[in-house]
């Protein structure tokens, strides 16, 4: 066994294995490591030979996991040694035990270029492969010149170019300019014509690493690609020792099908069609054979053969071939073909038309969710989350259920978000959600959030249909002997809202609830009392006629909390007494806690948030860009009565507590019951969502009513005698009058007209932030992002948006995140859906901190009308019918404008296209007339035709007649007012600028795409 | 990105090669990983899956009598393709030493890396064949 040469490694070796015990093995390991430590210490003129064994020794004992601090210089000196094994030892070792930025890498800088441009092979070889492990940025600057060369050098050997690749692949990584240069993606595309399937093999990677982040410069690259796969599809020119039981390199194979998944699309006919042969014969051609390795990579080719043709979400024939093939594999018996076919059929949700067929294997994938395997399980999980719609949600979701009961406590936590998620965003009604929650704490209370129950509250709050349903089965669950102490807080909460709707029910008078919650008041913590003393205030408040034994019984309960440990129930315990003192005003003070602003679901938030895996990651987000057709939006369109429409519509993320008050302020203003009053404090812990939860009562921490802790108490009491009208305006004015010390350093109204009139540019910019905006539009769906760029070097903090949507226009924005960190810049997409034609703006209310500073801006968004139209060019035949067909107002309206902006023709053929009018000129004989038609986009009205003719007089140019026609009486008026407006009121730099093709539109150039400051720039 | 770990464990869970790629772990760090996946996999039956999540890595995994042989990868590999080099490497291992066995490699952990080094750079593949891969081994040893 001994190793020649070597021999005192392979008895270090040996006694390390012959060791009884850890303890034995520590021993000899720390004697090993003194004695190299002194001999690397006292022996100056160590031969490479000695050096070689002793860094062996080091590896050894570092991969066994114990610390080596020592001899990393003997290991990198090595590298200078001039005999090949010595070289090889000081290479490997030192790519193992240091990292990029360690300070002795530096030293051999020099060493390692005259390796890599120097004549011999086998020192090439071994340089380049530690700088392609370990090299950072100082080498990617001093050498990616010379690695470049060699990988295009002719006179090169495979062997090295193969290095050369991945050593590029490496600096590229730790400086994208090394490949930013003239001609670089002419010669990535010679070397896929590589014959060498070694170097093939490395080069492939690198150009997946290149083609994933800039798609664009590569496109040359793409017939390539397909002809190597028809190359090795067809088993041409492929040596003997690059094939893999028979089939030509599975690895190249799959890595080329995986960087043709970085191009979102094949133009070109010809080699459209080649590449759906290849796939094609891999779809077909793959059966199940005998030998489990060539089997295996078969199927590799297979699976990634399907992602492919997924991605390319290829003809209906080939997409459902795949659909069979996965449904074939998430019934075999074969684990790994299983976990890969349910981890495909997840990706495949991404395409909308085949989830029908998908839902025909949801049995299937049940069995699967039972496997013993906890990958498949996950997997199955994953699948089933992401197949979940309103038509199957009552399935899977009770199917979850079931299965928590058995669920490792791995999956627990998992598996119990995801069924409250779907049951929220799927339930077919809202019992039915409720039974789930409950349900979910019952079995599963340790793995339930706070956020699980939060969010339930927030529901049975927001309906009142819903409330009594709600209080009776908190009511059935307090009967268990044995509960979990979220289901005590969650049924302490709702009896105490809703204890009054049971009253006739048998065993739910006042005094029979208070009895049945007291009973689990002894084995409670802390923060579940503080809700259970609230429970008792309100329980006493609906207690009509008077209970006086029930009133003893709470307040003694009360008094024997003055004096508790915990300051918050101590402070609770005092302010319910003297409320109970106050008579009449108690009933104020306790009344029913009002409607929950319409709010993303925290579950959502986290599951978004949430550390898990990529594929499980997508699915997460698939679900979460779908339209919430869920009752969430059932609350939303419900009218509810006593709120204005803004809270009832508007999308409002709340990324702290202190929107919350913001929110609450509105809602506030618009409800007769003096909630503003509801002061009572209650357990505010760190956790936000608490603090959303009980939101309304973080009013006594706004400016306005805000007093230091030790006045509180004292001041509580005059809060509360204070009339709801004058407390909420008190805080209203906090919010609106706070004066911003920043100043806007662009003209917002100006940019906001200019964006009416393109979909990219600065929307709003001062000293600390610029706020960019990227449009798309299409048909009714609009899509922004907001780009919020800190200019600073110190973070962004208490960032909040909130959108006030006019009635036409659905929105969601997404998170937007707390704080922007310095020099940085986030994007918060924002969707649209326009309902019907209105001219009405939606508005951005945004602010943030700086320092001390609080900036408040609102900002219009330019989701206009004209956003929403799309140009079209019809023939004069056509325009007459329907110009004619369309005879006078309301279809049909009239109107001369004067004061018009003097705008030749052209000029105005120019302001019309940036509004989406197609100019269609020809139709009108009168050359001084203009005729233009567009297509206007509403979820309401789908497509309407729009005519539009304006009847210039050349003479005055301040004067026009404007006629408009559509199929819409509203569009038709809202489109003309629209447009007047533009006519009227044309910023005149604008007008040019936007016509000018130098403007640019959105030269955000792929490369740069990672770089928020260039971004930014690039949208200037 | 690709490969992060290869990972040669017995069935007493000791750690017989090592090798990281992209990945800056402390030592704690490290042992702690490694614990954790030795803990996973080692306690699956052959009827189960040849993968397993674990933090944000897949790991595929392959057993070979007393030897586990792990790779760690992220989520944009090809699972089966990489179940399938690992094979390659036994085979490659095999070819050499002639019927591999875990001392093979424990007392050959020098020639173990020198073929991964050969196999794996910078957590890609860049070489699939046997002849090509041993040859550097085979340079040494007619070196010495």
């Amino acid at each position: 066994m001994a190793l020649t040469g070597m021999r005192g490694l392979s008895v270090f070796i040996s006694d390390v294995r012959n060791c009884q015990n850890k303890e034995q093995e520590r021993l000899r390991v720390d004697k090993e490591l003194g004695n190299i430590r002194t001999r690397f210490k006292n022996e100056k003129a160590l031969t490479h030979y000695k050096k070689k064994k002793y860094v062996w020794k080091m590896l050894y004992i570092y991969m066994l996991g114990y610390d080596v601090d020592f001899g990393h210089m003997e290991a990198v000196s090595l590298i200078s040694a001039p005999k090949y094994p010595e070289k090889q030892v000081g290479y490997i070792v030192t790519s193992c035990l240091l990292t990029e930025n360690h300070e002795f890498l530096r030293m051999v800088i020099n060493t390692v270029r005259n390796d890599i441009i120097g004549r011999n092979e086998t020192f090439q070889c071994l340089a380049l492969t530690m700088v392609g492990n370990i090299g950072g940025k100082e080498f990617s600057e001093s050498l990616a010149t010379d690695v470049q060369k060699l990988l295009v050098s002719s006179s090169c050997r495979p062997l090295v170019r193969k290095k050369a690749a991945l050593c590029l692949l490496r600096l590229y990584r730790k400086n994208p300019d090394v490949v930013n240069i003239d001609g670089w993606s002419d010669r990535m595309s010679q070397l896929l014509d590589e014959r060498d399937l070694g170097v093939l093999t490395s080069v492939m990677s690198l150009f997946v690493a290149l083609v994933s982040n800039n798609v664009e410069a590569y496109w040359n690259c793409l017939p390539k690609c397909v002809k190597i796969l028809e190359r090795l599809g067809r088993n041409q020119d492929v040596p003997q020792e690059y094939t893999y039981h028979g089939i030509p390199s599975p690895w190249i194979q799959v890595k080329t099908m995986r960087a043709l998944q970085y191009f979102p699309t094949i133009e070109d006919p010809n080699t459209k069609r080649a590449l759906f042969e290849v796939l094609q014969r891999i779809l077909m051609g793959t059966d199940v054979v005998k030998n489990v390795n060539k089997n295996n990579a078969a199927h590799a080719i297979l699976f990634e053969a399907l992602a492919l043709v997924v991605h390319l979400d290829a003809e209906k024939e080939m997409m459902s071939q795949c659909v069979a093939l996965l449904g074939k594999f998430v019934a075999v018996r074969e684990p790994n073909i299983r976990y890969l076919g349910l981890e495909n059929m997840t990706r495949m949700l991404l395409v909308s038309d085949v989830q029908d067929i998908i839902k025909s294997h949801q049995a299937q994938i049940i069995i699967s969710l039972k496997d013993p395997d906890i990958s498949i399980r996950r997997r199955a999980l994953d699948l089933l989350y992401g197949m979940c719609d309103v038509t199957n949600a009552k399935d899977i979701v009770e199917e979850l259920l079931q299965y928590l009961n058995t669920a490792d406590f791995a999956m627990r936590e998992e598996l119990a978000l995801k069924a409250a998620i779907l049951a929220e965003k799927f339930a077919p009604d809202l019992s039915w959600y409720v039974d789930v929650i409950l349900q979910l704490i019952d079995k599963a209370g340790d793995f339930v959030s706070d956020d699980i129950w939060y969010r339930v509250v927030q529901f049975v709050t927001n309906n009142e249909d819903l409330q009594p349903y709600a209080a009776t089965k908190a009511r059935e669950y307090l009967e268990k002997p044995v509960l979990h102490e979220t289901m005590v807080k969650v049924s302490a909460y709702l009896l105490g809202e809703y204890n009054h709707l049971l009253a006739r029910r048998t065993g739910c008078t006042p005094k029979e609830i208070f009895i049945i919650i007291n009973e689990k008041l002894p084995t409670v913590t802390t923060s579940t009392v503080a809700i259970v003393l609230s429970t008792y205030a309100k329980i006493l408040m609906h207690n009509h006629p008077p209970d006086p034994e029930l009133q003893e019984q709470i307040w003694s309960i009360f008094r024997k909390y003055e004096s508790y440990i915990d300051v918050e129930i101590q402070q609770r315990a005092v302010e319910y007494i003297a409320l109970c003192n106050k008579g009449a005003a108690l009933v104020d003070v306790l009344a029913e806690m009002p409607k929950f602003p319409e709010r993303q679901s925290a579950l959502l938030k986290k599951a978004e948030v949430a550390e898990v895996d990529t594929a499980e990651q997508s699915a997460i987000r698939i679900r979460s860009q779908q339209q919430t057709s869920n009752a969430l939006v059932v609350t939303d369109q419900r009218p509810t009565e006593g709120s204005l429409p803004v809270s009832q519509l508007g999308v409002v993320r709340m990324p702290s507590g202190k929107m919350d008050q913001t929110s609450f302020q509105d809602q506030g203003m618009t409800k007769e019951n003096g909630v503003i009053t509801e002061v009572v404090p209650q357990d505010v812990p760190p956790a936000d969502l608490l603090g959303d939860l009980l939101g309304p009562l973080a009013i006594n921490g706004s400016p306005a009513t805000a007093v230091p802790v030790e006045q509180r108490n004292q001041n509580l009491l005059s809060v509360v005698e204070a009339t709801p009208e004058a407390a909420g305006s008190l805080a209203l004015t906090t919010v609106d009058n706070q004066p911003n010390s920043i100043q806007p350093i662009v003209n917002i109204a100006e940019r906001f007209n200019e964006l009416c009139l393109k979909d990219s540019g600065v929307l709003y910019e001062d000293l600390h932030i610029q706020i960019g905006i990227k449009a798309e539009w299409q048909a009714h769906h609009g899509h922004i992002v907001l780009f919020l760029g800190n200019k600073n070097t110190s973070p962004l903090v208490s960032v909040q948006a909130l959108i006030l949507p006019p009635t036409h226009l659905k929105m969601e924005l997404s998170l937007v995140p707390e704080t922007v960190p310095p020099r940085a810049q986030v994007q918060c997409p924002l969707e649209f859906v326009n309902l019907r034609a209105s001219r009405d703006v939606a508005v951005l209310d945004f602010s943030y901190k700086f320092g001390t500073a609080m900036v408040y801006v609102k900002l219009r968004l330019p989701a206009v009308i004209n956003k929403f139209l799309q140009p079209i060019s019809v023939t004069a035949e056509e325009f007459f019918a329907q110009w004619k067909s369309l005879s006078g107002p309301p279809l049909k309206l009239q109107e001369v404008l004067r004061g018009v902006k003097p705008l030749s023709l052209p000029e105005m053929a120019n302001l019309f296209t940036s509004l989406h009018l197609a100019v269609n000129p020809g139709i009108d004989t009168n050359p001084n007339n203009l005729i233009a038609c567009t297509t206007f986009y509403s979820e309401s009205t789908r497509a309407t035709l729009c005519l539009i003719r304006v009847e210039t007089d050349p003479s005055d140019r301040t004067q026009l007649r404007i006629t408009i026609a559509s199929g819409d009486p509203t569009l038709t008026f809202e489109l003309k007012e629209s447009i007047k407006e533009y006519l009227v009121n044309i910023p005149t730099q604008t007008s040019s600028a936007v016509v000018a093709p130098s403007q640019p539109q959105s030269p955000v150039t792929p490369v740069a795409y990672n770089d928020p400051g260039a971004m930014l720039a690039g949208l200037l | 990105m690709g490969i992060r770990f290869v990972l040669l464990v017995n069935k007493q869970g000791q750690t017989r090669l090592a090798q990281y790629y992209a990945e800056h772990l402390t030592l704690d760090e490290r042992r702690a990983l490694e614990g954790e996946i030795v803990r996973k996999c080692l306690a699956r039956t052959d009827q189960q899956c040849s993968f397993v999540e674990h933090r944000n890595y897949k790991i595929v995994y392959r057993r070979y009598a007393s030897l586990f042989f792990l790779v760690g990868v992220d989520n944009d590999e090809n699972e089966l393709a990489i179940l399938e080099f690992i094979h390659l490497f036994v085979e490659t291992m095999d070819r050499h030493f002639g019927n591999v066995c875990e001392l093979d490699i424990m007392f050959h952990l020098e020639k173990a890396h020198f073929m991964l080094e050969e196999m794996v750079m910078n957590g890609c593949i860049v070489e699939t064949s046997k002849s090509n891969i041993l040859m550097p081994i085979q340079l040494m040893d007619k070196a010495s």
